[in-house]
């Protein structure tokens, strides 16, 4: 915890020795303070729901309806949300409702093996370029730079274009290629802030190993901005599938998604203005989910706002 | 306070065993430009060519301003840096030349304990967890009575409730966290504890508390006390021996009322000049010298004495010889000046 | 540099020339964290008159850079909370005046140095720039004749070469001599009240004596009432005048300074004054204080160093006591403060003893 702002306020819990038993034995490690704190934080309880929900329908998708999303009949195709179809139908006459609900599955596996995929690359990377510096550190940062300097977009439309055929598997291949640089960053920053800290020099002279340190000092105190930055990360990542599969080089069909939905809909948007607005609020309800998710984490980490 | 006064003084550790040994130690930091190609340009002289004795149970003062390279030579003692040069002999072992395991078991009897009570725990650990460290990374040094109870022992040692064994670092204030950190460079049992400004940051009244602490673990355990600061009322306070430091070199080495009552350099004179008391009376006796600009680039010190520049004794000599640290005429400490003489008007003690 | 007299509209803004220059009066301030309410300052009074040196003598949390840093109306507010009493600067009320005209008094009547002159200075614009600055903004002065009076004042504080050097960026000066290039600026505008907010304490020894004596030559020059906020006792006892000792937002023990270091009234001054290590003695063990200073969010009630205090009774437990004379100008906030004067207590354990 730093004391830069007010070292003249003294907040935290001072007893004389002499205070005798505890009075409250509560567990007051960092991590129980931040999950205080995230506990009490409306915007984590919000997104919390939201993230539940949206977890659950991507599992268990039959829990919220009974239609089959594939079950499609031309003579209800097109119908306006209703009593009976809550979303309507699409062209092809598929309960909207329901491709919605299934379409949640794709967006949020990819988000997720993304995201994992992401933290576990930066997490390696980042540590070994903050730790060792030298040749390794300029080895990855060279590579980060490189990939920082394609455009992410066209990068992606580039490479994607010429896989044939495109699962979930090979999107999220190619969002991790292009996603892990900034993470690593982030991390390898981290990592640097606590590189040179008394507590590491301390665990040095004692006579620890370099696998010691990082996992005893080094990871557990720069875990924090990463793993904020995960959650907001899966948010971007379930965006981006949705604007990459708009754009034709995601997913492709018969996959149910919301990019594809996305896609399908824009020819009918002034016609057919439902098709675009209910998966359209589905991502961005996600995205919002996940990124608020990150805030409160943050501020529940960051030693800083704690002052407040 | 006369001469033969401090001749008389006699050094009560002249025949303790000689625990720490260092010679000529050297560590110069390269500065490297260029951009693809990093060419050394220059180095910074950190520490140059130091050297001293630490015998068991004695406290040896290293004091100096900022950049003298007092916080380096901690760091060479402890092999977190290596020397460029020179030896650090340890109970006559070469303490340099050990690697691997040798290394790992010699770091036992060397402990170090930090400035900043703030950084040096790890916070995200519990204060037990600190505490073991040690123990965990020396399972070779593992305690009878198991680590916990031992935890608790140093707890109690250093003056902190034993019951607060899972409490974490920002639980406890400045003061009660060096103590942490005390318990943690006392875990092992070391020889030699540097004490690198374990006080400075503390507040006056808590300063007192952790000084008597320390030399009371000092009396307890025969331990052998490097500390390093730049307050040189503490360091008064605290040391059997004192050594000056200027430049990455050692000005001047004595007993401590040697060089607090009879300085000889005129580094030591203009330092000791400079120390306010906490005596208003005193406002208007003490004679003080005020040293004319900073301290030189440490990438490009003066030739011959590194002091001269600043010094109102110096002469062609000092820039063409390099003094020695050696005992000279008239003085009883060592001091490396060519012009070395007592000054008995900057002396510490009351006329 | 022209010594003018005090800025224009002085007496129309409602300054009173026969009044003190700087009177705090029953200051309180909070801090309103998630920990509770945190009491920085409770209840703080001391006079300031023209050329006179009053150190604020506390550690840290006693409130003492809280309160120089509402006199200069810099408080982080929220969380800072001004919740009572009065800050007169010539008899006119800081906390009544319109922002505007607080705002003036602010750097040009008023004005502060800081610790750490390294981050007070902007490090993208050189020094002479910076200090030109103050001329420009508040005396109007042309581009160049603002340079000039920066170059002039450069040379005041002892800032060798200072015709080459107005053009150098803070990084390049070493820290005495930036603590030089604040202490330019904050007297730029010939204030007369300057806070010096720990001044010497990033410095090394050496440079401490020079910047101490510089601030000492600049106040009696321009006749500042000069306030020192300080944790060193050497440093307070070479400089100072008067001394207010503060200790949990409050002012333990108040006199001149030949008076408190020789006989003072208050445990907890002299306690801070035996546990001080002396360059001067060789000293045997320190008289230590014991414990720590209460934390501000939960301030013991009666006295707030009864708990660390040798000499306290029942009564320092359950009564607050006032801050009362113990001898001519001489003030002290303990039930014993007339034993403690004269030396006649003796502490708790020792008597049972």
């Amino acid at each position: 915890m730093t004391e830069t702002n007010r070292p003249d306020i003294q907040t935290a819990p001072q007893e004389p020795e002499a205070s005798g038993p505890e009075a409250s034995q509560a567990e007051a490690s960092l991590w129980a303070d931040a999950w205080r704190s995230l506990r009490t934080n409306p915007w984590f309880i919000i997104s919390a729901v939201l993230l539940l929900i949206l977890i659950t329908m991507a599992l268990f998708p039959q829990l919220f309806t009974n239609e089959n999303p594939r079950e499609c009949y031309l003579s209800r195709s097109r119908l306006e949300p209703s009593a009976e179809h809550w979303f309507g139908t699409d062209i092809q006459g598929c309960d909207y409702y329901a491709r919605v609900i299934y379409g949640a599955r794709n967006s949020v596996a990819i988000g997720v093996v993304v995201s994992i995929g992401v933290f576990i690359i930066s997490l390696v990377l980042g540590l070994l370029a903050g730790y060792f510096r030298g040749w390794i550190d300029a080895v990855i940062s060279r590579i980060t730079d490189l990939i920082f300097a394609l455009p992410f977009i066209l990068g992606a439309l580039v490479f994607l274009n010429v896989i044939e055929s495109r699962g979930v598997t090979e999107v999220a291949g190619v969002l991790i290629v292009f996603m892990w640089p900034t993470m690593t960053r982030l991390m390898r920053g981290s990592v640097l802030s606590v590189v040179n800290v008394e507590y590491v020099t301390a665990a040095r002279a004692l006579g620890a190993g370099h696998l010691t340190i990082m996992r005893r000092h080094i990871l557990p105190n720069s875990l924090g901005p990463v793993m904020a930055y995960t959650a907001i990360l899966t948010g971007i990542v379930i965006g981006a599938e949705a604007t990459l599969t708009y754009l034709g080089v995601g997913l492709q069909l018969p996959a149910i998604s919301w990019g594809l939905q996305l896609s399908d809909a824009q020819r009918y948007i002034t016609q057919l203005p439902h098709l675009t607005v209910f998966p359209l609020i589905a991502v961005g309800l996600t995205v919002f989910a996940f990124m608020s998710l990150g805030d409160a984490i943050r501020d529940a980490i960051d030693p800083k706002s704690k002052k407040r | 306070m006369s001469q033969a006064m401090a001749e008389a003084q006699r050094d009560p550790f002249a025949d303790a065993e000689v625990v720490l040994e260092v010679e000529d130690l050297v560590k110069h930091f390269p500065i490297r430009e260029g951009i693809v190609i990093k060419r050394r340009t220059g180095a910074v002289q950190a520490v140059d060519g130091v050297s001293f004795q630490l015998r068991k149970g004695e406290t040896l003062g290293i004091v100096g301003e900022s950049g003298c390279g007092k916080s380096t030579l901690a760091k060479l003692l402890m092999r977190l840096e290596e020397p460029d040069a020179g030896s650090i002999r340890f109970r006559g072992e070469d303490f340099l030349a050990m690697r691997g395991e040798e290394l790992r078991r010699m770091r036992r009897k060397i402990q170090i304990i930090f400035q900043d009570p703030y950084t040096s725990l790890n916070p995200r650990m519990s204060v037990g967890d600190i505490i073991a460290e040690p123990f965990k990374l020396h399972p070779e040094a593992q305690p009878k009575q198991g680590i916990r109870n031992r935890v608790k022992e140093l707890l109690d040692v250093v003056g902190l409730n034993p019951d607060h064994i899972n409490r974490y670092p920002h639980q406890f204030s400045g003061g009660q966290r060096q103590r942490i950190g005390i318990a943690r460079g006392l875990a092992l049992n070391p020889d030699v504890i540097i004490c690198d400004e374990p006080v400075s940051a503390l507040d006056v009244s808590v300063q007192a508390q952790v000084m008597n602490l320390l030399e009371d673990l000092q009396e307890e355990f025969g331990l052998s006390y490097i500390f390093i600061a730049h307050d040189l009322s503490v360091v008064r306070h605290i040391s059997d021996r004192v050594a000056v430091m200027y430049l990455g070199k050692l000005a001047e080495l004595g007993l401590d009322e040697e060089i607090y009552g009879a300085p000889a350099h005129p580094y030591t004179q203009a330092l000791l000049s400079a120390v306010p008391v906490p005596d208003p009376t005193m406002r208007h006796d003490r004679q003080e010298i005020v040293l004319q600009g900073d301290p030189p680039n440490p990438a490009n010190p003066p030739s011959g004495c590194r002091f001269r520049t600043r010094c109102w004794k110096a002469t062609e000599i000092c820039a063409e010889k390099e003094p020695e640290l050696i005992v000279r005429p008239g003085i009883t400490q060592r001091a490396a000046c060519h012009h070395a003489a007592q000054n008995e008007d900057v002396s510490a003690f009351e006329s | 540099m022209t010594t003018t007299t005090h800025p224009a509209g002085t007496e129309q803004e409602g300054y009173d020339a026969s009044a003190p220059l700087l009177e705090v009066d029953d200051l309180h301030v909070e801090f309103r964290t998630k920990a509770g309410v945190a009491r920085a300052v409770n209840g703080l009074n001391f006079t300031l008159n023209a050329g006179e040196t009053l150190a604020i003598l506390g550690e840290s949390g006693s409130g003492k850079s809280v309160t120089a840093q509402t006199i200069m109306g810099i408080l982080d507010m929220p969380p800072g909370h001004i919740a009572g009493g009065e800050i007169r600067y010539r008899g006119k009320n800081l906390f009544d005046m319109p922002e505007e005209q607080r705002r003036r008094l602010r750097g040009v009547n008023i004005s502060m140095i800081f610790q750490d002159a390294l981050s007070a200075l902007n490090p993208v614009l050189p020094v002479g720039f910076q200090i030109a600055e103050m001329f420009r903004v508040h005396r109007g002065f042309k581009r160049k004749q603002a340079r000039e009076e920066a170059v002039k004042l450069m040379q005041k504080v002892g800032i060798p070469a200072a015709e080459k050097r107005v053009g150098d960026y803070p990084h390049q000066f070493s820290g005495g001599m930036r603590q030089r290039i604040m202490i330019a600026m904050a007297i730029a505008l010939d204030p007369d009240v300057l806070i010096a907010d720990e001044p010497t304490t990033a410095l090394d020894v050496t440079v401490q004596a020079q910047v101490m004596r510089l601030l000492k030559e600049l106040q009696t020059e321009n006749n500042m009432g000069l306030i020192l906020i300080t944790h060193d006792l050497g440093v307070v006892a070479d400089v100072a005048d008067k001394i207010a000792v503060m200790y949990a937002g409050r002012v333990m023990e108040a006199a001149d300074v030949f008076e408190i270091y020789a006989k003072p009234g208050h445990p907890y001054t002299k306690g801070l004054l035996e546990s001080l290590p002396r360059i001067d003695a060789e000293g045997e063990r320190l008289n230590a204080i014991p414990g720590l200073p209460p934390a501000l969010t939960n301030i013991p009630p009666g006295c707030p160093f009864s708990p660390r205090c040798p000499y306290s009774t029942e009564l320092c437990r359950t009564d607050r006591p006032e801050l009362l004379p113990v001898a001519e100008g001489h003030v002290s906030a303990c039930h014993y403060r007339e034993e403690i004067y004269s030396g006649e207590l003796k502490p708790r354990e020792e008597a049972q003893a």
